[in-house]
């Protein structure tokens, strides 16, 4: 229909003209609007920006990758019981289990016992006893020199791939590789710096020692045996659910334990986690829609009240087009696009404030950066017209209503 | 010849009610308005004139009697389509001139197209030539405050005609004007009539009157006359038209 076309386009025009009229008022008019719009957009630009990196480093683990891992269930915990994934667990996983390849054993040692040093400066850094199968499941690759190989392992070499914060903690200056560091005392020759990962939640990530895992084995001594992380790839991904089942009944039946108990260890995929990750983010989201939707409808009983201001300033004003031959649904119109318009300018202010907010907030914390997805933009538009039809009913309506008589009467 | 009516008032009435007495602005009007009249409203100060031109615009309504336009009841049109006679077939022109004041004398006078439904083009274009035909085709940009008062009320009759109306009514069109600017305006009104069209003027001076074709006059809310003006009208002042 054309002639409402026209009639939209004509109260989009005045609208404009009313708003910018009153520039300042229309701007505090949306402030509630522009707050709400603006918190969402930097919250979702923040956790959206991380979220995104969290994914691109779970891909990089492969969704065919398990990870078998000790887990001991609160109750024992609080009696002093640790579960554990004992060297012989590992070595029953890795030549029992058919269908599977890449199987690092994994111990990860820190606090007191993970100091490394170098000429005087020392760094307390996780150490990371691994196989060289490693890389390949985590895709860890050397910025320089190399990996260590299965020969390393194998002659329990001392032979170490440091993170690249390491090397400034330690001050090492020159060329790293072939330099010597001391962990626990023991001498290791570097032989490869880890890629840059950077750091996520304030944590770095790029602060850790790799050993092959015969040595750190060795290094740990006789004393306790090691709680170990065995990862491993499923060759055929259909196979994964057989796989995991099998590795249960040979842990359950390794662990002596009886039909009713528990596990205490667990098997996870990448996809698991990146799951349990997806829905730490939504309830996070859905905390924060709460939140949001509490400020929209303050923003929206703001945009109504100064409506309704507008509609009474303006009462002679709809006498006189009441008497030119507007009709009822004319002023409706009229109205509503004012509310819409006014909500959709505070939305785009509220994204751009929002997004620079964001934006800000992941340079200063270090996080990635910030992306704003575009449904959060569909989505704060929908919502900014949704309050302005909502709440601009009632002064539009009340407009429409008046008697043309007494509208133009008024003083 | 037979007169064509085109509005008929039958015992039109308007009852105010003021606490606990009631009140008659206006009192059994009987009145027939035909195609071409020109017509003048007279009578004192709160006899009923501006009352009866609300009713006539279809800004208000009676509370008893029968008011044809047209020779239809207007009693029996809801809000839209009586909102569809303001704006086809009444021209109103107030005291105050009631013009948009934020919007310029060529938006204003475009207003009532817009309810039409017309597009921009042919609003523009057709306001154009109603600002030309009262002589104002060089301040069309200006708005309101930036126009005299006659030029002001030039503005609110080319957008009381610009629609083509049935019947042009003028409630003291030029009671907020001086002498000089009232004879401008009531040159155009006689301009107007000699082109057809059907004018309802109120007015308070007498010059106005007898220019006017037919008189009514009302006091207390009642019709006391009805007379047509014999007298062949002469210009106020010789040589408005070409002045205006
Ligand atoms: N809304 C109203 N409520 C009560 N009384 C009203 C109302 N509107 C008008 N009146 C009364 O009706 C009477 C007629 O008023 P109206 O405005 O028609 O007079 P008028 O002839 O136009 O006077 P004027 O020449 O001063 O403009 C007046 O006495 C007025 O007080
Ligand atoms: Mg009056």
């Amino acid at each position: 229909m054309s002639n409402l076309n026209f009639k939209i386009i004509e109260g989009t025009r005045s609208a404009a003209l009313s708003i910018f009229a009153h520039g300042f008022r229309s701007f505090l008019t949306t402030l509630g609007i522009i707050i709400g719009v603006a918190s969402v957009i930097a919250v979702v630009s923040v956790v959206q920006g991380f979220s995104a990196n969290i994914t691109q480093q779970f891909d990089g683990m492969g969704t065919n990758v398990l990870n078998i891992e000790s887990y001991t269930p609160r109750k024992e915990r609080l009696q002093g019981v640790r579960a554990k994934l004992t060297y012989d667990d590992y070595l029953e996983i890795k030549y029992r289990v058919p269908g599977v390849s890449n199987v690092p054993p994994t111990v990860r040692i820190w606090g007191s016992n993970a100091v490394i040093t170098y000429r005087g400066q020392s760094s307390s850094s996780m150490i990371v006893g691994t196989a060289s199968t490693y890389q390949k499941l985590n895709t860890v690759y050397p910025e320089r020199g190399r990996f260590f190989n299965l020969s390393d392992d194998k002659s329990r070499r001392r032979v170490a791939v440091l993170g690249p914060s390491i090397m400034s903690k330690l001050d090492i200056k020159g060329d790293p590789i072939g330099q010597h560091v001391a962990v626990s005392g023991e001498w290791f020759k570097v032989i490869g710096i880890a890629e840059k990962r950077g750091k996520l939640f304030g944590f770095d990530q790029d602060d850790f020692i790799l050993l092959p895992f015969s040595t750190t084995r060795a290094l740990l001594g006789g004393a306790e045996e090691p709680d170990i992380i065995v990862s491993l790839q499923v060759d055929e991904p259909s196979q994964l659910e057989q796989v995991k089942q099998h590795i249960k009944n040979l842990l359950r039946r390794n662990h002596k334990l009886s039909k009713d108990a528990d596990d205490d260890f667990e098997i996870a995929t990448a996809d698991q986690m990146l799951d349990t990750f997806d829905q730490i983010v939504g309830s996070t989201t859905l905390v924060l829609g709460g939140i949001v939707g509490i400020s929209l409808l303050v923003g929206g009983i703001g945009i109504m009240n100064i409506m309704l201001v507008s509609v009474t300033e303006r009462t002679r004003e709809i006498g006189i087009q009441k008497a030119l031959g507007a009709t009822r649904f004319d002023i409706l119109l009229q109205f509503l696009i004012e509310a819409v318009f006014l909500c959709l300018l505070g939305g785009l202010i509220g994204l751009i404030l929002g997004f620079g907010a964001g934006s800000l907030i992941s340079n200063l914390t270090g996080l990635p950066s910030a992306t704003v997805p575009a449904w959060a933009i569909v989505l704060s538009f929908g919502f900014s017209a949704g309050i302005g039809l909502i709440f601009g009913i009632i002064p539009a309506a009340k407009a429409a209503n008046l008697d043309p008589i007494d509208a133009l009467r008024y003083e | 010849m037979s007169k064509q009516t085109i509005i008929e008032l039958r015992g039109i009435a308007k009852h105010y009610m003021m606490g606990s007495e009631g009140f008659y602005a206006l009192d059994g009007i009987d009145l027939d308005i035909y195609l071409n009249d020109y017509m003048a409203v007279v009578g004192s100060s709160g006899s009923g004139k501006s009352t009866l031109m609300n009713l006539l615009g279809c800004l208000d309504y009676p509370t008893a009697g029968e008011y044809k336009l047209k020779g239809t009841d207007v009693a029996t049109l809801d809000e839209t389509s009586l909102a569809g006679i303001r704006n086809r077939e009444i021209g109103f022109i107030f005291q105050n001139f009631n013009l948009l004041p934020r919007a310029t004398a060529l938006q204003n006078v475009m207003q009532p197209l817009i309810y039409r439904g017309l597009a921009p083009a042919e609003r523009k274009q057709r306001a154009e030539d109603a600002l030309a035909m009262v002589g104002l085709q060089d301040r069309m940009t200006h708005v309101p405050n930036q126009l005299s008062g006659g030029q002001r009320q030039r503005v609110a009759i080319a957008r009381a005609l610009v629609t083509e109306p049935a019947i042009l009514l003028a409630d003291e069109p030029t009671g907020n004007l001086d002498s000089s600017t009232t004879v401008e305006i009531m040159a155009l009104f006689d301009q107007l009539h000699s082109d057809g069209q059907t004018l309802i003027v109120v007015t308070h001076e007498q010059e106005i009157a007898e220019r006017c074709h037919r008189v009514i006059t009302l006091k207390d809310g009642r019709l006391m006359s009805d007379q047509a003006n014999k007298v062949p009208v002469k210009p106020l002042v010789s040589g408005v038209a070409a002045h205006v």
